[in-house]
């Protein structure tokens, strides 16, 4: 083969005594995508940062064509084509498309911007990516894929020959991934090298032509994509056995404790009917879009909507989270960051906050906000540094299991959980899927909101399916799987009309 | 959690803590020895309570807008609120002289008609911004100019003053006190020991720190976000009423140039004392602590003939800069 176009060999961090990434070797040849797979907390976005310029190692080399470099900065990495493209998107919002493709680099004609020449560029960026995003558009108004879409552009823009992508399927749906996928390709078939981090392991497996997994800092497997199967990959990241991913499932009673009749969420859901029994877990399925975390939103108050929310038979009051809250109904929400956490406090603070006056009657009792931490810690398994350290410094998957801790003091009969596990490595999935299992057994309710179909088919007992802002279908049992899911979801088929066809199919003609 | 862990990372964060809680104290620490270095009348009891009971009113304000900023809002508009509540205040007073006659029931009925008026500028204020949603800048800059011209209208471009008996009788409530400390003095430290407390160990507090920090995961966490920073702003009207109810007696008088500036002082305040200016983090001794660096660098600029007094507002405003700039350096430093 040919010289890697950028490698790292041997290298090392550490983060004061803490070291983060042991010697590890990583090559990108030109025209590869090469995957980095690992745990939360694995070390990966430490030696993607390396590679991108964002930190140095504290041992050890990286190699631009073969020759010794140093990237004192990205500033530095970018100049040299190795650009890196953040799973947070780093566009300005309020400017348009072309000007955020020419930020820092605008093409000017005496003192003055050529808009002409860089709305054509931007065009012909966006051309090679068949992304079909008008340059004038604000980057506000244009939809999650197509930002990522800019965000390629704006690094193509720069003459990219590595693209560093971290996790660019986190935020993407199914069909957009596979666009994303395609549009990764025909980089690759340009001769671009692509270091490409998911947790998806079946797109790694379409996708990658090499995979390099990290455990715990230290290299320990590297092997090209054919070679290893998701289960082998997987154990390698967690680095023992894995059994099936799922708990059994358990058997909900009759009673219905929550009844949702033709709710609207203006602009959002139509006409939405469903039921939760206790004990259950009703899964949410659909694609992006299709209202579902809009739906759970209006159901709990967060957002305005018309129509009835029943909980245990009683009326819900509508427009208030407090009365869903003292109701039993709770709601945790898939944008953990923005919506979850207080990322700049402690984790005593976030972890009382939702359910404060058990903790208060005229002061707020820190000794037993302390207590109330300490015991979330063991029955989370929240693995912090340090009691003090900020939400924002935990890793995703402690962040998502401080989430449900909080969530969790409320003690409350009914949880919706959106999203569970984005962004979370596969050995907390399997937690927070025990977490939910050992729930329903405790009589709970829960209802799992998830654009992860085997999650939702793993987990539910029950699947209500979304499309375009209505229910399109409700799956039971043994009806629950991929291909019917998807059909729903797409909204090609209504659950009635395959009933009937496979019941005609079934009588003899 | 295990022992050895917390153990040994409690230094370090400790040392880290003493930095930020140490910034302010030590400036002040500074500006005493300083003054006292300067003029042996600087730690003479005249000189100190009469520095104390001129930062109360501010003081006082500043408490309130520690509790507003925190919450990630702002108020221009306590200057001419307090100028306002003070018009308000001599106007009733002495309209009430025929009927009430001159006493204490009358200073009283002074008193609860400022504070009522201070809740009631305080709550318009945040309802237009929690309820209307107006920005806070704006709504507030509106209300500062309405309250302004409120006064001077009410004046009638001159000087409102209370009636002079009645201002006899009010006198006290500024120049005396208890055990020797004015009453002004006893207000704020009254003021500033519960502000402490509310935003350190209530649920309110807790509130305001989490509706500054990220108003969606306030919203999410089921906080009654409109109703905690409406009480943000009604809370600081209510406390301009209580400084004003301080000022009226030390001069018996108000005007359209009653209160000028006070607003940035107290903003000033709030910030050099550690209180971050966009919300989320905030500390009412940190407030206290600015406004007596304010009110001592004006102090000892007046007794030291050195600098010149005039140049008080530049040197002030160096220092808020300063502690804005000291703030960011810290961030970054962790």
């Amino acid at each position: 083969m040919t010289v890697p176009v950028l490698s790292a060999a041997q290298v090392s961090r550490l983060f004061g005594p803490i070291q983060v990434l042991f010697d590890v070797d990583f090559d990108l040849y030109p025209g590869e995508v090469h995957a980095l797979i690992g745990e939360n907390g694995a070390g990966k976005s430490t030696l993607m940062k390396i590679l991108g310029g964002y930190l140095q190692p504290s041992k050890g080399t990286l190699r631009l064509d073969g020759e010794d470099v140093v990237f004192p900065s990205l500033r530095e990495a970018e100049a040299a084509g190795v650009i890196m493209i953040h799973q947070e998107f780093n566009l300005a919002m309020q400017l348009s498309v072309e000007e955020n493709i020419f930020l820092g680099r605008e093409i000017k004609r005496g003192p003055f911007l050529d808009k002409p020449a860089m709305q054509a560029e931007a065009r012909r960026l966006l051309g090679r990516l068949d992304c079909p995003v008008d340059p004038k558009m604000r980057a506000a108004d244009i939809s999650v894929p197509n930002r990522q879409m800019v965000e390629i552009a704006k690094a193509l823009g720069r003459n990219a020959r590595v693209l560093i992508m971290d996790e660019p399927t986190a935020v993407l749906t199914n069909r957009e991934t596979d666009i994303l996928l395609e549009q990764i390709d025909r980089l690759r078939a340009q001769g671009t090298a692509i270091l490409y981090t998911s947790h998806k392991l079946d797109e790694v497996r379409r996708i990658a032509d090499r995979v390099t997994v990290l455990r715990d800092g230290h290299l320990v497997r590297q092997a090209g994509a054919g070679e290893l199967t998701e289960h082998q990959m997987a154990e390698a990241m967690v680095g023992r056995e894995l059994s099936d991913l799922f708990p059994d499932k358990t058997r909900p009673a009759d009673e219905v404790v929550l009844e949702v009749s033709s709710l609207d969420v203006p602009g959002h859901v139509e006409d939405a009917s469903f039921t939760l029994r206790r004990g259950e877990v009703l899964g949410f399925a659909g694609l992006v879009g299709a209202g579902r975390t809009e739906l759970m939103e209006g159901v709990v108050g967060l957002r305005e909507a018309q129509g009835s929310v029943k909980v245990n038979g009683r009326p819900l009051k509508p427009g208030s989270v407090q009365a869903a809250r003292e109701a039993g109904l709770v709601y945790l929400t898939e944008d953990r960051k923005e919506k979850g956490l207080l990322l700049g406090h402690n984790l005593r603070e976030n972890l009382t906050l939702l359910a404060l006056d058990r903790f208060t009657r005229i002061a707020i009792d820190s000794r037993k906000e302390e207590a109330a931490l300490t015991h979330a810690f063991e029955e989370f398994d929240i693995r912090a540094g340090d009691r003090e350290m900020n939400a924002g410094s935990l890793s995703g998957g402690n962040q998502q299991k401080l989430l449900l801790a909080k969530t969790m003091l409320a003690e409350p009969d009914i949880v919706i959980i959106d999203e569970p596990t984005r962004g979370i490595d596969i050995g907390t999935k399997r937690q927070i899927y025990d977490f939910i299992a050992r729930l329903t057994e405790a009589g709970k309710s829960v209802i799992v909101v998830s654009s992860e179909l085997p999650e939702v088919i793993g987990l539910a007992s029950r699947v209500v399916v979304m499309s375009s802002g209505r229910i399109a279908g409700e799956l039971e049992g043994d009806e629950i799987g991929e291909d019917a899911i998807l059909r729903l979801a797409m909204g090609l088929q209504d659950a009635r009309d395959m009933q009937e066809r496979a019941e005609r199919e079934a009588q003899p003609s | 959690m295990s022992d050895a862990t917390s153990a040994t990372e409690a230094p370090r964060h400790r040392k880290r803590l003493n930095f930020q809680v140490l910034g302010p104290l030590l400036a002040l620490i500074v500006l005493v020895i300083l003054g006292a270095s300067l003029n042996s009348n600087f730690l003479s009891y005249g000189n100190v309570t009469n520095v104390l009971a001129r930062s109360a009113f501010i003081g006082i304000i500043a408490v309130g807008m520690t509790f507003v900023i925190t919450a990630g809002g702002i108020d221009l508009s306590v200057g001419s609120m307090a100028a306002f509540v003070a018009g308000v205040m001599i106007l009733a007073m002495n309209s009430l002289i025929p009927t009430m006659g001159i006493g204490v029931p009358l200073i009283a009925v002074g008193m609860l008609v400022a504070l009522a008026t201070g809740f009631a500028a305080g709550w318009l204020n945040g309802f237009l911004i929690s309820k209307v949603g107006i920005e806070a800048f704006i709504v507030t800059l509106g209300s500062m100019g309405i309250y302004r011209s409120l006064v001077t209208w009410l004046a009638d471009g001159g000087t409102l003053s209370l009636d002079f008996d009645l201002r006899g009788l009010y006198r006290p409530v500024y120049y005396d006190g208890l055990l020797g400390v004015s009453w002004p003095i006893i207000v704020f430290a009254v003021v500033a020991i519960l502000g402490e407390l509310t935003l350190r160990h209530t649920a309110f507090g807790r509130h305001c720190a989490a509706l500054g920090a990220n108003e969606q995961v306030a919203r999410y966490s089921a906080v009654k976000v409109d109703r905690a920073r409406m009480a943000t702003y009604t809370l600081l009207g209510a406390l301009v009423g209580v400084a004003t109810i301080m000022y009226v007696p030390r001069l018996g008088s108000a005007s359209g140039s009653t209160g000028v500036l006070w607003e940035l002082e107290a903003i000033a305040a709030v910030i050099i004392g550690g209180t971050v200016l966009k919300g989320g983090y905030g500390r009412v001794w940190g407030t206290v602590v600015g406004v007596l660096i304010l009110s001592l660098i004006d102090n000892i600029l007046n007794l030291a003939s050195i600098v010149s007094p005039y140049l008080n507002g530049a040197i002030q405003g160096v220092i808020v800069i300063l502690a804005v700039v000291l703030q960011r350096e810290r961030k970054s430093a962790d």
